[in-house]
């Protein structure tokens, strides 16, 4: 096992390196220069070269990329151009408030997710299923600003029951976790259904039905667990599928979150808060992956890690 | 206090001769109360050398002072910090008395030294000010620009309520940049003990200071009650939101959460809002010094041709493009915004008038049009915009494809010189202060049609420089008139050169919540965006 997670770590650790370099490069290429914008439309020749100087901007890409590296292995993750504050700072600030929206949401997918597949399921080839699959998939397919607005304008203007946007209380998270929620939800259901029917015809639930056990009995206790196991790895690349969801979910509910931050960043070119945020995420996705695969044998013995 | 307004008022009228009447209190004005303000993006910094864009700028306004300062909901010059000053017979000499007792939030006296260094500051080049070039008329700012010194020559502390400034060459603008926010007086210990964070933990003169600050949620703004101004702000608190959602603020204001959307009227919304008279009660409209153009490159074949500048001039159909943008605009003529001086009142522009355009082509040699790019940013209403004007320009022949990038793309390939043709909206010019100087330099002068500057049409007209640079030396305030009728020239020169098409003069509209209070100006006002925090007020 301590092997096995050396490995991962090790494997991890070349990723982000990975995604710094192409994310790195990419910004480097792109034809937008932030010392203009820093510099504003006023300023000579003379202070743009001044500023480009002290940003390091002027050095070539491999002393840039250097630098950065060098910053990031001692926790520095450098300072933004435009908000003139610690990119670190920057994402701790926000970082608790998308976590927040994230187990909000993966809990709403669940729930929500869990039960249209196991109905699905157990009501097969009937109108029932037909009904929540074809739910599912507009879930899936429903562009979020668009679910989100809606879901602002029905609960919380025509109906008063949560706060228009905003953070703070309980009720705050409601609406942008179901509409983060609803997207991912249709995946769970359509895999929680396969899933389900297949665990269904398994040997060991016709011999529970033979000893003679209830039905909710057999459901619950043989059939559920076995068929929630491809979910619990599903979480674990959610979080991926979860990072652009939230660029536009904290956007339309006003979310001090890292989406929100990016979104802002990107419109701006703010190098080190896209490079910041990029790395966090990247690390959210591998952790989420290391994480599936280190908890799915603990549930199922079947599967070990090597 | 009446006493005391009379007596700025009559010092005003005589002493400064440039000055308007100042501002008399509102008799149904109360103090107390908050509002809360809401914005889409994060406040960036609040640092007065550093702070460039139109949410900053307000908010720093609050904060801090500078020598002058504008009659609230006009474009007049008031005194601020400086409680009277003279100027030298040659203009070059600027002698400011500062007010005595006048503190820093953190309690202590501010003085001639703090001006000093305050100036200093925002010229160096560490300091990464963007409008440092602001300054580039004080003596002894080449060194400083240029690093071999550390402290501006030209500014002199004569006594701890005196400063001197020289000037290195006349500049008719000079008390208009000294009431921009660069030139706003900050604390030295303050700025030293903050470090690079200072734009965080502000501390200057103004009429609130910053009680909180919860990045990407909001800032608070206090009451100062030691403001030196008697009678002002009216308000205990100042609340910003940030993070909202244009269309989601405009809920909460008809909710009754907000009281101001920073970000204005979403465009989708606008017809709505216009047409409920209930709202529409609540909006104030008010003219601001702006102008959307659409920049020619001289130096790209055959936009080199000074005739088919004009022509696509009189190709666009300005009161077409208006409406896309809900009429929120008047066409624009020339340059300058109406509402500017110096704009030539009378001057009817290039005519829309297609046929004629069309001869204009062909008397280019240029009979079935040709292919060009126009470059736009890519947010709404931009590429609808760019979109007409396409329409426009395919009707005389000229095929325009459209680049639609991000704000930043669209910089670097208008700067580099690359882009044929930029719609600026989005990106357009609004003045920094209210003079038509503040139109020329940059974007339509020598200076900024180098690689990199933001005179994206690169071009350069020296005569037209030099007649600026003699404009600006007419210092004498009885010789207003003869400046901006030089001034006016300049842009009538630019007009015959056309490297601009000005297509619109956009306006401004405020929305407020019904418990709002203050004189309508101040909810326009042309250098507080959205509204003059110190002197509106809640009537609950």
């Amino acid at each position: 096992m301590a092997a096995y997670l050396f490995r991962r770590l090790a494997q991890a650790a070349l990723i982000l390196l990975g995604v710094s370099f192409i994310t790195f490069f990419l910004l480097y290429a792109l034809p937008a220069d932030p010392v203009r914008q820093i510099a504003g439309r006023s300023a000579t020749a003379e202070t743009v070269e001044n500023i480009r100087r002290q940003l390091g901007l002027d050095q070539p890409f491999v002393v840039q990329y250097w630098r950065y590296l060098s910053g990031l292995v001692q926790g520095d993750l450098g300072r933004s151009y435009l908000q003139k504050s610690e990119v670190s700072e920057l994402i701790a600030a926000r970082l608790p408030a998308t976590l927040l929206l994230m187990a909000g949401a993966i809990l709403c997918e669940l729930v929500v997710g869990l039960t249209m597949g196991i109905i699905a399921a157990l009501r097969r080839g009937t109108a029932t299923d037909n009904a929540l699959m074809i739910t599912s998939f507009v879930g899936v397919s429903a562009p979020q600003f668009v679910v989100g607005l809606l879901l602002l304008y029905v609960f919380a203007v025509k109906l008063g029951w949560f706060p228009i946007g905003g953070y703070g209380t309980f009720a705050h998270l409601v609406l942008p976790s179901i509409t983060l929620g609803i997207l991912g939800s249709g995946w769970y259901s359509r895999m929680m259904r396969s899933s389900m029917i297949e665990v269904l015809r398994q040997d060991y639930i016709r011999t529970a039905r033979a000893k003679g056990l209830s039905r909710r009995r057999v459901i619950l206790r043989h059939a559920l667990p076995n068929a929630i196991l491809p979910i619990i790895a599903m979480i674990g690349i959610d979080i991926g599928i979860f990072m652009g969801g939230i660029v536009v979910v904290e956007s339309v509910f006003g979310w001090p979150g890292i989406g929100q931050l990016a979104w802002q960043a990107i419109q701006r070119v703010d190098i080190p808060i896209i490079m910041g945020v990029t790395l966090v995420s990247a690390c959210a996705i591998v952790l989420g992956n290391l994480l599936a695969d280190i908890v799915t044998p603990f549930i199922d013995p079947r599967i070990r890690v090597r | 206090m009446k006493r005391l307004l009379a007596t700025t008022a009559l010092i005003a009228t005589f002493a400064l001769p440039a000055l308007a009447q100042d501002y008399t209190h509102d008799p149904n004005a109360r103090a107390g109360g908050g509002i809360v303000v809401t914005y889409k993006d994060d406040v960036a910094t609040l640092d007065p050398a550093i702070g460039y864009d139109w949410q900053n700028w307000s908010m720093i306004k609050s904060l801090f002072d500078g020598l002058m300062d504008y009659v609230p909901g006009t474009t007049e010059l008031r005194p601020g910090l400086a409680e009277s000053y003279e100027i030298s017979e040659d203009g070059m000499t600027f002698t400011f008395r500062l007010r005595p007792g006048v503190k820093f939030h953190n309690g202590r006296e501010m003085t001639a030294e703090d001006v000093k260094y305050s100036l200093d500051r925002v010229t160096n080049p560490a300091t990464q000010s963007p409008g440092a070039g602001f300054f580039g008329s004080i003596a002894g700012y080449d060194a400083m620009s240029d690093g071999s010194a550390t402290s501006l020559g030209g500014v002199e502390v004569v006594d701890p309520l005196t400063v001197r400034i020289t000037l290195s060459r006349p500049d008719a603008t000079f008390l208009h940049v000294m009431a921009l926010n660069f030139a706003s007086v900050v604390a030295r210990e303050a700025v030293e003990a903050a470090g690079d964070d200072f734009g965080k933990q502000p501390v200057g003169t103004g009429a609130f200071k910053l009680a909180e600050w919860t990045l990407g949620q909001r800032l608070v703004f206090e009451k100062n009650a030691d403001y030196w101004r008697a009678g002002v702000p009216y308000l205990d608190t100042v609340t910003f939101e940030v993070g909202q959602e244009p269309i989601v603020a405009l809920l909460r204001l008809q909710n009754g959460e907000v009281d101001v959307p920073g970000d204005g009227i979403p465009p989708a919304k606008f017809v709505e809002v216009m047409g409920d008279p209930e709202q529409a009660a609540r909006v104030v409209e008010g003219g601001q010094l702006h102008t959307g153009y659409i920049t020619l490159n001289v130096n790209t074949p055959p936009l080199d041709n000074v005739n088919v500048r004009k022509a696509i001039n009189m190709a666009i159909n300005k009161e077409r493009i208006t409406q896309i943008i809900n009429g929120r605009a008047v066409a624009a003529t020339q340059p300058l915004p109406p509402s500017m001086p110096g704009y030539t009142e009378g001057y009817e522009g290039y005519p829309f008038d297609p046929e004629g355009a069309k001869a204009l082509l062909a008397e280019a040699g240029l009979a079935d049009g040709f292919d060009t790019e126009l470059y736009v940013m890519n947010t709404d209403p931009n590429p609808r915009i760019a979109q007409a004007i396409q329409q426009d320009l395919a009707t005389i022949g000229i095929r325009a494809s459209i680049q639609s990038l991000a704000q930043a793309n669209v910089i670097e390939a208008g700067g580099a010189g690359n882009a044929p043709m930029i719609w600026s909206g989005g990106m357009a010019w609004i003045a920094d202060f209210p003079d038509p100087s503040n139109f020329y330099g940059p974007i339509l002068g020598c200076a900024g049609a180098v690689e990199g500057g933001w005179n994206w049409s690169k071009y350069c007209n020296e005569a037209l420089d030099a007649m600026a640079v003699e404009a600006d030396g007419i210092t004498d305030p009885a010789m207003s008139g003869a400046r901006m009728a030089k001034w006016s020239d300049v842009y009538m020169g630019v007009m015959e050169d056309a490297p601009w098409v000005p297509v619109f003069n956009e306006q401004r509209y405020t929305m407020k919540s019904p418990r709002m209070g203050g004189d309508d100006a101040l909810y326009v006002d042309p250098v507080s965006i959205p509204v003059n925090y110190d002197y509106v007020y809640v009537t609950e």
